[in-house]
């Protein structure tokens, strides 16, 4: 077998099912969502006509599906690389994907039959304050579907957590806080459990901050009497997104660390600076927050300089390691230019390119001009379509090749081509929206707004163009059968 | 220059560079060099590329916190006019009153049910200030109008069907002479 797929990442023929269907249901879930996304585009355009009712709705399941879904692939990619150091359950993998499964169910039930368009942040009081277009059933059903998925993420980040303490000690040990101030850096010990480890604590603390404030709003869908204070709620609700947004990235990012190297035939280990920017992450991903809240003035002051400062300096492992290391690693490599290494490259560019606007956007007095403007969606639209989105699609690339004898075709690179025209086109066209100032939300626009909407649409038909080709390619790759050195007896 | 101009400016100059580093790395990509001495190079450059963005950050961080950019929410702004504004589903209730040019205008803004974004739009379209309007909160935005005319506050904080339709005019008006 070549290094680029090691025997340690052999799957059993169960494990091999397991995510496959994990792979295929979250493609699947994309190019749905993605049709969300065309079709509210495609209405703002005026070029097809929308009721605000099923725009709304169709906004609130694409914001709640894209960021789930993200979670859930992401998930895969981290499952699938930390197996190798520490031993998972797969009955959890499996549960996670059972609740994730359910609680979408419940949202798109809560969404398309309880007509529930009260956004994704279901910021409180407004799922249970919607003046009659939908029911309190319906937004305790959509309360109710995070909550179930939130379990499943749960459970898989405590198998993960107990997995790594059984191997490392503690979580201290495995995130290589005994390096960062001196000692022998032991090289062997792996950048996947560093990113695991981080993961599991942040992502640990912000689903159960998002518990906290759905259990509430459960309790005050059903007992009005029970009153939430809306800056609070707000404050938990921000948290709690925030940082599982987050979180999906970095759990994504396992596959440039894994696999750049293996296409680049060059190491990629961990360094001091490497440890020091994943600690300073794991502070700075649960603290950076507040600023989703500079334009609510009466947060206390401390808080929105919080926001704006550790919004800076969250950008210092990105660019600094993370993408400068993957740069590093490539230059003058001699790299093998396959499907896989292409999308690693551009899921680094839309990352650290991505965060340019949204680092501005942090800054308070930007934020005052800049904030719910079509600005917002283009700088996470960016990172997401255009950063992990590709290292998703990387990992999988990078399955099939070890299934399929010929993994790259001129039509993957024509996908490839196209997805980064259209993506660049659809997100460019969200920035422009707005520097003119064009409100994100707004199921119907205005007439100098509808240039940017037009553009934009005709960059996500690409997008889903591409979208389309690479889950082809990429179902046809995970369903081929296996090569003779697979699969491994069941463990 | 108007800020979402010098915004878009230096986002702009920013993509370029990242967009510029990238396209050169890739160019060189395919060539091959001893990996530790790329890496040496590398990380010696890095150190300077570190303490350059530190150095830009603190620079910014002073630029553009100090002053701090919000008004104090605890004391009087001194504002010589004062606006209260409450955001209903789905309409604004803005107290009546002509609103002078040039004259710093405090706005009280709250929210009578769920969670509203009270901003103000020039003639043109363009984003001038914005504040949220929360159920329980009054948040304190002190503008200056730089021009009379006719000024538009829309909503940009999602709040159910109706959100895009919750629009009202403000008529900003010309400072009478020695009159604020």
């Amino acid at each position: 077998m070549s290094t680029l797929h090691p025997d340690t990442e052999v799957l059993t023929t169960r494990e091999r099912i397991v995510l496959n269907v994990y792979l295929v249901s979250t493609l699947v879930l994309f190019i749905l969502l993605m049709v969300f996304g065309l079709i509210m585009r495609l209405a703002q355009s005026t070029w097809i006509a929308l009721s605000p009712n099923l725009f709304y709705q169709m906004m609130t399941a694409h914001g709640a599906g894209m960021v789930g879904t993200v979670g859930l692939a992401s998930s895969a990619v981290m499952w699938f690389f930390l197996r190798k150091y520490v031993r998972l359950s797969l009955a959890i993998f499996v549960t996670n994907f059972v609740f994730f499964m359910l609680g979408a169910g419940l949202l798109l039930a809560a969404t398309f039959i309880g007509h529930y368009g009260g956004a994704w942040t279901f910021l409180y009081p407004l799922p249970v304050h919607s003046l009659g277009v939908w029911s309190i059933g319906a937004a305790a059903v959509f309360m109710l579907g995070y909550l179930v998925i939130g379990v499943g993420f749960l459970l898989f980040y405590l198998d993960a957590m107990l997995a790594i303490i059984r191997v490392y000690g503690n979580l201290g040990r495995g995130l290589g806080l005994q390096w960062l101030f001196g000692g022998t850096i032991d090289k062997s010990h792996p950048t996947t459990v560093v990113a695991s480890t981080m993961v599991i604590i942040v992502n640990s603390l912000g689903i159960l901050g998002g518990a906290v404030v759905l259990v509430m709003g459960l309790v005050n869908a059903y007992a009005s009497n029970f009153v939430l204070n809306a800056l609070f709620a707000k404050n938990l609700i921000y948290f709690f997104g925030h940082v599982f947004i987050n979180i999906s990235i970095y759990m994504a990012v396992i596959a440039v660390y894994e696999l750049l190297p293996r296409y680049t035939n060059r190491p990629w280990g961990i360094s001091r600076p490497f440890l020091w920017a994943w600690t300073a992450s794991t502070v700075m991903v649960l603290t950076v927050y507040p600023h989703h809240l500079l334009m609510d003035f009466v947060m206390p002051r401390w808080m929105l300089i919080t926001g704006q400062v550790v919004s800076y300096a969250s950008g210092l492992p990105v660019f600094l390691v993370t993408a400068y290391g993957a740069l590093t690693n490539i230059f003058q490599s001699g790299i093998r230019w396959r499907i896989p290494a292409m999308l690693l490259i551009l899921s680094m560019f839309g990352w650290a390119a991505g965060i340019v606007p949204a680092i501005i956007d942090g800054t308070i007095s930007v934020n005052r001009v800049m904030h719910n403007t079509m600005w917002v969606p283009g700088h996470f639209h960016f990172y997401l379509m255009l950063g992990v989105l590709p290292m998703l699609l990387a990992f999988m690339y990078h399955l099939i090749g070890e299934r399929a004898d010929h993994p790259d075709s001129g039509g993957d690179r024509l996908g490839f081509a196209v997805y980064l025209v259209g993506g660049l086109t659809f997100v460019g066209m969200f920035l422009a929206g707005g520097h003119a100032s064009e409100p994100r939300r707004y199921a119907v626009h205005l007439a100098q707004w509808l240039p940017y909407d037009r553009v934009a649409s005709i960059g996500a038909v690409l997008v889903i163009a591409a979208m389309l080709l690479f889950t082809t390619r990429i179902c046809r790759g995970l369903l081929h059968a296996p090569s003779a050195s697979h699969p491994l007896p069941d463990r | 220059m108007i800020l979402q101009d010098k915004v878009w400016l230096l986002t702009l100059v920013g993509l370029g560079g990242v967009t510029a580093v990238f396209l050169y790395v890739i160019s060189q990509a395919t060539r091959q060099a001893d990996a530790s001495r790329v890496q040496a190079q590398s990380y010696a450059i890095r150190r300077w590329f570190f303490l350059v963005l530190v150095a830009a950050g603190l620079v910014a961080i002073v630029a553009t916190l100090l002053p701090f950019p919000i008004p104090d929410q605890h004391a009087a702004s001194g504002a010589a006019q004062i606006v209260k504004v409450t955001g209903h589903q789905w309409a604004w209730e803005v107290s009546p009153g002509p609103i002078k040019a040039g004259v710093p205008v405090e706005f009280d803004v709250t929210s009578a049910d769920v969670n509203h974004g009270f901003a103000i739009y020039d003639d043109s379209g363009r984003l001038l200030a914005q504040t949220q309007a929360m159920p329980g909160v009054t948040n304190r935005l002190v503008h200056t109008f730089t021009k009379p005319g006719k000024y538009r506050v829309m909503c940009l904080e999602y709040c159910g069907l109706a959100h895009h339709t919750m629009v009202v005019d403000l008529d900003v008006t010309e400072t009478t002479e020695g009159q604020p």
